[in-house]
This record gives structure tokens, C-alpha cells and sequence, in this order.
């Protein structure tokens, strides 16, 4: 039987130790300020959650539990979020939008990513052109799908249209089953580039005499492909996916513009903003927002988990 | 330590005094068609008058998306806004952030609006906005292509508005592809609400929450009426009619790709207007009745209010009493079609010249059916939320009316729950 010894105690020197002190001493406003607007506004969400709040009165939030996501009147009419149909058809809409989306954009930006990585003529104005719908504000460049769609002026209705996938006075957006489809493309246009864009970062770091010596066993571009260039674009092609899926988890902005509040559309973020906004219920839409983050969460514990990300 | 607070006193004082007749407004008013010119030329007109300034800002189309706007200024009790434009569905929701101005504007002025809009406007007693326009649905129909199908006067039912439409559309696509039969707002949000409490309340199916607080909206009638109107979705009215709100609706039928719309009658003005394909072509007439129902028109309107927090309520209030003005209601009344609140510029001779329908629709200006806003209070917004959603469900063929309209009914008894 063998037993570890017991480790000797790190014994700090007087300069290492007012070294650390410096260290902490400096990170202290960085996390005040880091408690004081993220961490306040989490905890005061997860408080009001538990309560009953119109923030249009002037009343103090009541405190009623787990009211506000499971709760059963005497005549058995169940109340709460968890037996809200509204809730759930708006986590499936958002479920369905972050599958679709994050893989079309997964696999088109990686196509974007090896074609721009190759040696070619006019390569850095590909570059740039690529991002350019990356950069146009969601605001502007969802208005702008919502005419394309348009049933009467929209380019894209008129195509639909003239090919006969649509009626006359029809758009994709009308039609409640093409319309999340019909976002999902928005989002893939204008996404797709930010996708390809770390995706390249990661292409670049793969290094090229790696190729050299697959070329001389004489591997086909095939097999380079599989072999070499995906494992080692992994960990950024797992960044990529987490990024996207979240923020796809929260989208708001172009469903809303483009949709409104149409229900085979509303995505999770949506339905919050209902319920807190327009309804001016604080204590039942933070129980909506609490139960978005904590989707969210479970989200990216399996990621994490299941593909080992390491973040350092 | 007192001669620093006596010198922040003294500034704060000459601040003051600088100030002192000289205001600068903030006003969200509107911006709906032609809404922000018009508040602009009237908030003008009062500010020269005065010597004030008004600042005016820009604001959602959408009156539930103003009304999230809104609630959250108000509810952080911000002085950032002075005067408001309400819509008549709001006083239950946030009159209690607004200033009584019956203590400023005489009552014999108040008076003189018509008293079921004051009414509306009087929250536990006070007035919390004076009325400036008001509102109802009514029909719009081209009189150039009636004459040219063959008919003699707009459809009286819904039965005739889908037969009339059906012909017309079959007609004019001949030469142009795009043309619709009727156009309306099927967007799901507060315009729906309004339209299909129309529909429903025009085949006698009541207002969705009686005004006891009953949920009458799960009845025969209001099948009978969803029905007719989802049969008129994709075959007379465009299938993206459920993509639709007022401007959207209005720009279909300015195109003079439209034979019938229901809109309000702001859209009459702006139809007329100089480069409209339509002016000279609008008829005007109440909605459409059910079977053995009578026609019913939304009570709309928009009224102006001070913001309670604002630190300019003399000139605010000012501001508010020369806009709800007899002159300036006329000046809208003549200029842009806007419906006076003050029932003797109803018989005035330049109102009626310019928009003759305000005459021979009186009776629908004035017998306008109320969404139940009163009876829900703090509520109706959620109300109308699922009201609309469920019709929506409807008119995009989700959801059989029968259906919708059962699962409608739980829904509003549990935002009812133990009252309104």
C-alpha cells in the first residue's frame, strides 16, 4: 500500500503575495460592476418570478411562490406557465427555427469557409463582400425580407407565384406552415457569414505543411477533407455551433419585425416580451424569462459535455 | 454648507426663471398615414401662438406596440414625454399616470364632446385626456367599378360583399393580376380585435366580455360570423390578408388593386389626395351586416393626455385644450378626414363639403360598438391578445371556428380568473 505524501504547503514569497493582493484588488471593480449589471438584474428576475407584479401599478410585487409556473384553481382549471399551451407552442416554434437554421448555416458557412480559404484571385474583396449581410442591421435587413415577401411588390411572392408554389394574393410568410421556413431563410442569409467567418479563423490555423505531407502519401482531397482538415477544424466548428445556437435560442428581433406576434412564429423571446411588455405582467413574464435561460442552460451543459469543448 | 445650497438654490432658480414661458414639449402623437403632418401643423400652429416649442417624436404604427412603449415610460414614471395621444382603449390601463385636466379646461368646453367618449375618458372621477378624434369601421368601395359590374349601391351584408367582390376580382384580373376583391386588417394584433369584434358583433354574437364580465364570446353567432369571414380569406381577400394592419391594407387599395376595404376614416383624405389612383373613386358606407344581424362598426378614436410626471403641465394642458379644439377638430376634420369628438361640426357646412359621408354615417360615428376595455380594466390588453390570436388561428385555417372560439373561452377565464 502506497500512500501520496502529503503536498508541501505553497509558501507564497513577500513579492508574489503583494503581487496576488494587487491582483484581486484590481479585479474588484470588474466584478462589482460585472454584479451590479448582470448579476442584480438575474437574481431580481428569478425574485419577481415568484411573484405577482403589474409594474403599471403602484402596488409592491406579491409574493405567490410557484404561482406563476405550475398553479391549479379549485375548479381544476390549470394556470402557469407550464400548462400553457401558448408557452410551449412558442418553445417548439423556437426549437424547430435554432435546428433548422443552426445546421443549414453550419454547412453552407463551411463551404463559404474552404471556398475563401483557397488561393484565388480577388480573394480579400471575397472576403469582404461575403460579410456584407453580417453587417447590415437586423432591423433594416429584416424590413427588407418582409417586402421581398410582400404578397402584392415582393420579388420573392412573385417568383412563388409565377412558378405556382403560391396562389395569387398568397406569400410565404402568409402561409402558417412555410412561414417559420420562410424566417429560417432570412436568418440563414444573413448569418451564414459570420458562420464562415470563424469558421476561416479556424481553417487558418490548421497548419499547410500538414497538406504537404498528406499529399505526399497521396491522399485525394476527399480523404484530406475527412481526415485532416474537419478534426482539426473541430474545436472551432464546436465554438461556432454554440455561439449560433444561442443566440438562434433568443432570437427576437427578425421574427418580430417580420411576423409580429402571428403564434406559428413566436419564437420563446417573443412570448416574453408579450407577457412582460405589452401585458405588463413583471411576475409572469420573469417567470418566462427564468425558464428561457434555464433552456438555454441545459442547452449548453450538453454541448459542453457531450462534444468536451475546452475553453482555454 | 449653507452658502453652497443657497448658491444650488439660486441657480436652480435662474434656471427656472429662463425657463419660464418659454416650454419645450416633448409630444407622441401619431404615425399612421398622413398622423405625424397633421400633429405636426397643429402642434405648430399652437406653439407660434404661444412662444413654446413642441418637439415632436416618432412612434410605432401599431397601437399595442405604442401601448408597450408607453407603459413603460409611465410605469418608471418618466418626464420624458409631456403629452400623450391615447388611444380609447387605454384609459383603464394607464390612466392613473395621466394628469386630471378637468381642473384646467373648462367644463363647458369638455362639454360640448360627445359625452359617451368623456365618459370613457373619466377614470374614478377624473379626466384624464380631453377627446380628439374618434373612430368606427366603416366600408370602402370603388364607385367607378360598382357602376361598371353592374351594381347600384354597396353590399349590405357579408353574403352580398363576398358575391359583389367575387365578380369584380374575376373581372378586373383579367387586366391585372393583382386585383382583390376586399382588403382588411388580418395582421394578429389590435386591429384584428377591432375587426372581428365587427364581424361578430354584426351577426349578433356580442362583444367577447358582456358588460357585466361575462364571457359571451363562445356562441352560435360567433361561429356563424368567424366562418363567413375565414370562407372570404384566400378566394375574395388576398390569403396575406392575415399579414395585413391599416397601412398595409390602405396601400392595396390607394394601388387601386382593391374593390372593397374596411379601414377607418382617416383612409378617405389620404385616398383623395393628389397621385392616389383611387381619388374620386371612394364610396363610403357603414360595414356589411351579418344574417339577421345589423351592421356594427369598432368604436376607435384617440384622445390627448398630459403625462402626470411632466414637469410642463400648465403649457402641456394648453397644448392639449387648443389641439381638442373646436378650430383645430374642424381643420383636421376638413384637411384630413379626421372625425371631430364635437358633435356640432357634424352639421358644419365645410366638414360636410369635404367629407360627406360624416353626415349620412353619423348614426355609425356615433352607435359604435366599445371593445370591452371598461369591463377588463387592467386586463383588456390580454384580453384582446388572445381575442386576436384565436381569429387569427382562424382566418389562416389553423383552427375551425367552433374550436377556437371553445378554447378562446378557457383562455379568457383564466386571465379572468377571480375577476376582472
Amino acid at each position: 500500500m502506497t500512500t501520496t505524501p502529503p503536498r508541501p504547503p505553497v509558501k507564497m514569497r513577500g513579492l508574489e503575495k503583494s503581487r496576488s493582493r494587487t491582483a484581486v484588488l484590481m479585479l474588484i471593480p470588474m466584478l462589482l460592476v460585472l454584479a451590479a449589471v448582470a448579476g442584480y438584474p438575474l437574481l431580481r428576475t428569478i425574485y419577481l418570478s415568484f411573484t405577482e407584479f403589474n409594474f403599471i401599478s403602484d402596488e409592491a410585487p406579491k409574493w405567490i411562490g410557484l404561482g406563476n409556473y405550475w398553479f391549479t384553481t379549485e375548479e381544476g382549471v390549470g394556470l402557469g406557465l407550464l400548462q400553457t399551451p401558448e408557452w410551449w407552442q412558442s418553445v417548439w416554434n423556437t426549437v424547430k427555427f435554432t435546428l433548422l437554421s443552426v445546421s443549414l448555416e453550419t454547412v453552407l458557412g463551411l463551404a463559404f469557409a474552404l471556398v475563401i480559404n483557397s488561393n484565388f484571385r480577388g480573394k480579400g474583396l471575397m472576403r469582404t463582400a461575403i460579410l456584407v449581410p453580417w453587417a447590415i442591421p437586423t432591423v433594416v435587413s429584416a424590413q427588407m425580407w418582409n417586402w421581398m415577401y410582400n404578397d402584392s411588390f415582393g420579388i420573392i411572392s412573385q417568383w412563388g407565384q409565377s412558378l405556382g408554389f403560391l396562389q395569387a394574393g398568397e406569400s410565404f410568410l402568409s402561409n402558417p406552415d412555410t412561414a417559420l421556413a420562410a424566417l429560417v431563410a432570412v436568418d440563414v442569409w444573413k448569418t451564414t457569414p459570420f458562420m464562415a467567418l470563424l469558421l476561416l479563423a479556424g481553417l487558418q490555423t490548421i497548419p499547410s505543411d500538414m497538406y504537404e505531407a498528406a499529399d505526399v502519401d497521396g491522399a485525394s482531397a476527399w480523404t484530406k477533407f475527412w481526415r485532416l482538415t474537419l478534426p482539426l477544424l473541430t474545436p472551432a466548428l464546436l465554438v461556432a455551433l454554440i455561439f449560433r445556437t444561442l443566440d438562434s435560442l433568443r432570437v427576437f428581433d427578425m421574427p418580430f419585425i417580420v411576423k409580429g406576434n402571428a403564434p406559428e412564429t413566436m419564437t420563446m423571446s417573443i412570448y416574453a416580451r408579450q407577457e412582460l411588455i405589452a401585458n405588463s405582467q413583471f411576475g409572469y413574464g420573469s417567470a418566462v424569462s427564468v425558464l428561457i435561460f434555464l433552456i438555454i442552460m441545459v442547452f449548453t451543459a450538453i454541448y459542453v459535455t457531450s462534444l468536451r469543448v475546452k475553453f482555454d | 454648507m449653507n452658502k453652497i445650497a443657497a448658491i444650488l438654490g439660486l441657480t436652480v432658480t435662474l434656471a427656472a426663471a429662463s425657463q419660464a414661458g418659454a416650454a419645450t414639449l416633448t409630444f407622441a402623437c401619431d404615425s399612421v398615414g398622413q398622423g405625424f403632418n397633421e400633429c405636426k401643423k397643429g402642434a405648430d400652429a399652437w406653439a407660434k401662438k404661444t412662444g413654446n416649442t413642441v418637439k415632436l417624436i416618432q412612434v410605432p404604427k401599431e397601437t399595442d406596440q405604442r401601448l408597450a412603449l408607453y407603459q413603460q415610460q409611465l410605469g418608471a414614471k418618466s418626464a420624458d414625454v409631456d403629452v400623450y395621444m391615447i388611444d380609447v382603449v387605454w384609459p383603464g390601463l394607464i390612466g392613473q399616470h395621466l394628469a386630471d385636466l378637468s381642473k384646467t379646461i373648462p367644463a363647458a368646453e369638455v362639454k360640448a364632446h360627445f359625452p359617451a367618449i368623456v365618459q370613457n375618458n373619466t377614470v374614478n372621477g377624473k379626466l384624464i385626456a380631453m377627446p380628439w378624434f374618434t373612430d368606427a369601421g366603416v366600408l370602402y368601395y370603388r364607385t367607378d367599378l360598382l357602376k361598371k359590374y353592374g351594381y347600384k349601391s354597396a353590399p349590405k351584408t357579408w353574403n352580398e360583399l363576398a358575391t359583389m367582390a367575387q365578380k369584380i376580382q374575376a373581372g378586373e384580373r383579367k387586366k391585372n393580376p393583382k386585383f382583390v376583391g376586399f382588403v382588411f386588417q388580418g395582421k394578429n394584433y389590435e386591429g384584428l380585435t377591432c375587426d372581428a369584434l365587427e364581424w361578430i358583433s354584426s351577426f349578433g354574437g356580442g362583444s367577447i366580455v358582456d358588460s357585466s364580465g361575462k364571457i359571451t364570446v363562445n356562441n352560435p353567432k360567433a361561429v356563424e360570423a368567424l366562418r363567413t369571414i375565414q370562407g372570404l380569406v384566400g378566394t375574395v381577400a388576398p390569403a396575406a390578408v392575415t399579414t395585413y394592419g391599416e397601412e398595409e391594407a390602405r396601400n392595396v387599395w390607394q394601388a387601386g388593386n382593391a374593390a372593397f376595404m374596411r379601414n377607418w376614416p382617416y383612409a378617405y383624405a389620404a385616398g383623395q389626395a393628389k397621385g392616389s389612383a383611387v381619388a374620386g373613386k371612394i364610396g363610403v358606407a357603414a360595414l356589411p351586416a351579418g344574417t339577421g344581424g345589423k351592421p356594427a362598426a369598432t368604436l376607435g378614436g384617440w384622445q390627448l393626455a398630459v403625462n402626470a410626471y411632466s414637469k410642463n403641465q400648465k403649457e402641456a394642458a394648453d397644448l392639449v385644450r387648443y389641439l381638442t379644439g373646436l378650430q383645430e377638430q374642424k381643420r383636421r376634420a376638413v384637411q384630413a378626414s379626421y372625425n371631430p369628438t364635437i358633435a356640432s361640426l357634424y352639421k358644419d357646412k365645410d366638414v360636410l363639403k369635404a367629407v360627406p359621408f360624416f353626415g349620412s354615417l353619423y348614426n355609425v360615428f356615433t352607435n359604435a360598438v366599445a371593445r370591452p376595455a371598461t369591463v377588463t380594466g387592467s386586463k383588456y390588453n390580454q384580453v384582446s391578445d388572445a381575442f386576436s390570436s384565436a381569429v387569427y388561428s382562424v382566418l389562416t385555417k389553423k383552427s375551425a371556428p367552433g374550436p377556437a372560439l371553445k378554447t378562446l373561452e378557457g383562455q379568457l377565464a383564466r386571465i379572468k380568473g377571480r375577476g376582472w
